[in-house]
């Protein structure tokens, strides 16, 4: 008896170990399944830029090329130098930095003071001036693109990347806010409040208390507004056109320029070069991507 | 003596700052916000009931573009296009971004790396994503190629340029970039669940999939919720990938409303009716996000 049931229990844990592997497998089948969707068009774009238009039209998506041809690369960046219709996108590179590096200090700069004061200098009412700095998060933008559109114009900035500085600073100071005062909630109130009674001013307990420990926040922050600006298009498209293009711009009209041949290593090239800087902030500091994703995430 | 009370006064007027810093500090930003937030709605708002057309005119027409608004054939498929892509757009990012989420959190070999291949598309821009899907999906040497070469001879995938179908490309490439991101919030949600519950469910001699189904499921309730709302209001405005994949086309088939308002107020030069159309997208929104703020901000007080 004793036996019996020993050895049917035994059973019973032989096939539940088969259900398990049998489940691991599965799951691991869906999981890189998946992880090919993913990587698929990286690895699409990566092949095509290194062909020849030949061996595109030769070849499928997935073909290898038959060497590593990086000539659609320096076309991309560099054009090829024959002057009027020649696009390439090294200039507009520049204009982004020119753009991005201003307004992400700007913007990380005041939203960090308003988190500061929303946290640690409490008046009445600011929890209606939190909700009336979160709600522009999620205004749709259009919604603002006809005024800015003139504004920027009495200010005689439009057109340039002065203009979309102002623009990426003043709609990323709801984020930012948000990030910063969400992150200082959770300090403890009474280091600032002993620093108070011990005399320290406002911007002494800024800088020498809440500073040195921001380090993540600062790093959320700035990695989130970095990706956000480089990758506008809705803003860059509207209040610039010519010269003073960010990237994205450029990529687009470049890619949409209909020239007697479509040059599908080109578009992916230069496809790369502007999608390259995000993502190598991905890849070396994702999980702080991924915090200011999902801690404060509210736009795409 | 007068030196004695202007001493006086500066002294009262270094109080007066002191006190109120913090206030002069927040000025900037709640400036800012007010005037280029919600100075620049009502502005469009008020443009949005005149008779404006390059320039903007101030005397008010009633209701006259929202009644062109309705009337017009492109606003209606660019309705009709937003509401195909967010319902298609909804289930499979929710979906997709569950079973990744379910999978990879159970003691997965390299589920960092996984991680990072399911997300990485969300740190690219549209444009870029766009430009690559319209390589991969264009008919002649893109997807339809590689299966004719693979020997289904007869395989054709033309979405790209069918009218019917073009939309559908938008949400393939839609799901594509923003799947990952609901993994990550569903990921983030199974993982702050306490370990004890799952445990005393598996003691009672529930299966893996009972728990999931019937515990851990319902208690990410509020992680639905944010994935709903985010993703509402990132197809609300979707207008990058757009522009990257159709520019609208073929013909206007693939219009959605940012679209319609960016060209009517840019290439067509009806500022008021595009005005109009911003603040019916600008309600949209409206109706997605008080409720969530609201939810929101009542847990919070809650806590």
């Amino acid at each position: 008896m004793q036996d019996s049931l020993q050895s049917s229990y035994r059973q019973l844990e032989q096939k539940s170990k088969y259900t398990n592997i049998f489940l691991r497998w599965f799951l691991y089948l869906v999981l890189i399944l998946f992880a090919s969707y993913f990587i698929f068009p990286l690895y699409v774009m990566i092949v095509t830029s290194l062909k020849t238009m030949e061996e595109i039209r030769q070849g499928t998506l997935l073909t290898w090329p038959s060497s590593l041809n990086f000539d659609s690369w320096a076309v991309a960046w560099g054009g090829r130098g024959y002057g009027a219709g020649d696009t390439f996108l090294k200039p507009y590179f520049w204009n982004s930095i020119k753009m991005v590096v201003p307004a992400v200090f700007f913007s990380t700069f005041i939203g960090a003071m308003a988190g500061y004061v929303l946290t640690k200098w409490r008046f009445k009412g600011d929890k209606w001036v939190f909700l009336f700095l979160l709600f522009g998060c999620f205004i749709p933008y259009q919604a603002i693109l006809l005024p800015m559109a003139r504004t920027l114009g009495v200010l005689g900035i439009s057109n340039s990347v002065i203009g979309l500085v102002l623009v990426h600073t003043v709609y990323g100071i709801p984020f930012t806010t948000l990030f910063f005062r969400n992150f200082y909630v959770s300090v403890p109130t009474e280091l600032v409040k002993a620093a108070r009674i011990d005399g320290a001013g406002f911007f002494k307990i800024f800088f020498k208390i809440l500073l040195p420990i921001s380090a993540p926040i600062i790093v959320v922050t700035v990695i989130w507004q970095f990706t956000q600006i480089w990758n506008d298009f809705l803003f860059g498209s509207t209040f610039s056109f010519g010269e003073a293009a960010p990237i994205q711009v450029a990529l687009n009209n470049m890619v949409l320029s209909s020239t007697s041949v479509k040059e599908y290593n080109v578009d992916m090239a230069s496809a790369i070069i502007a999608g390259i800087p995000t993502l190598i902030v991905y890849v070396l500091a994702g999980k702080y991507f991924i915090r200011g994703l999902t801690s404060g995430a509210v736009k795409g | 003596m007068a030196f004695f009370l202007i001493k006086k006064k500066v002294l009262t007027m270094f109080k007066w700052l002191e006190k109120n810093l913090p206030k002069i500090v927040m000025a900037p930003a709640v400036g800012l916000i007010g005037w280029f937030v919600y100075g620049f709605v009502l502005w469009t708002l008020y443009i949005s009931f005149t008779n404006s057309k390059i320039l903007p005119k101030y005397e008010l027409w009633g209701f006259g573009q929202y009644e062109k608004l309705w009337a017009s054939r492109k606003w209606l498929i660019s309705v009709d296009n937003l509401l195909i892509f967010t319902a298609l757009f909804l289930v499979f990012c929710i979906v997709i971004g569950i079973i990744l989420a379910i999978f990879l959190d159970q003691k997965i070999r390299s589920e960092g790396l996984l991680r990072t291949i399911y997300l990485y598309p969300m740190a690219l821009s549209f444009i870029v994503t766009g430009t690559a899907w319209k390589w991969i999906l264009n008919p002649t040497l893109g997807i339809q190629k590689l299966f004719i070469d693979w020997g289904f001879e007869n395989f054709t995938f033309d979405w790209l340029v069918n009218r019917e179908m073009a939309i559908y490309t938008i949400v393939i490439a839609g799901v594509w970039q923003s799947a990952g991101f609901v993994m990550a919030l569903f990921l983030a949600g199974l993982r702050s669940v306490e370990d004890e519950i799952v445990k005393a469910a598996k003691i009672d001699g529930a299966g893996i999939f009972t728990v999931y189904w019937k515990i851990l499921l319902p208690m990410m309730r509020p992680v639905f919720f944010t994935s709903f709302v985010i993703l509402v209001h990132i197809s609300i405005k979707s207008y990058d990938l757009i522009v990257a994949l159709t520019q609208g086309g073929p013909g206007i088939s693939t219009t959605m409303p940012a679209l319609y308002m960016t060209q009517t107020a840019f290439h067509k030069s009806q500022v008021g009716l595009s005005a109009a159309s911003a603040m019916m997208m600008f309600m949209a929104v409206a109706a997605v996000i008080i409720p969530y703020l609201y939810s929101e901000l009542r847990r919070e007080n809650a806590r």
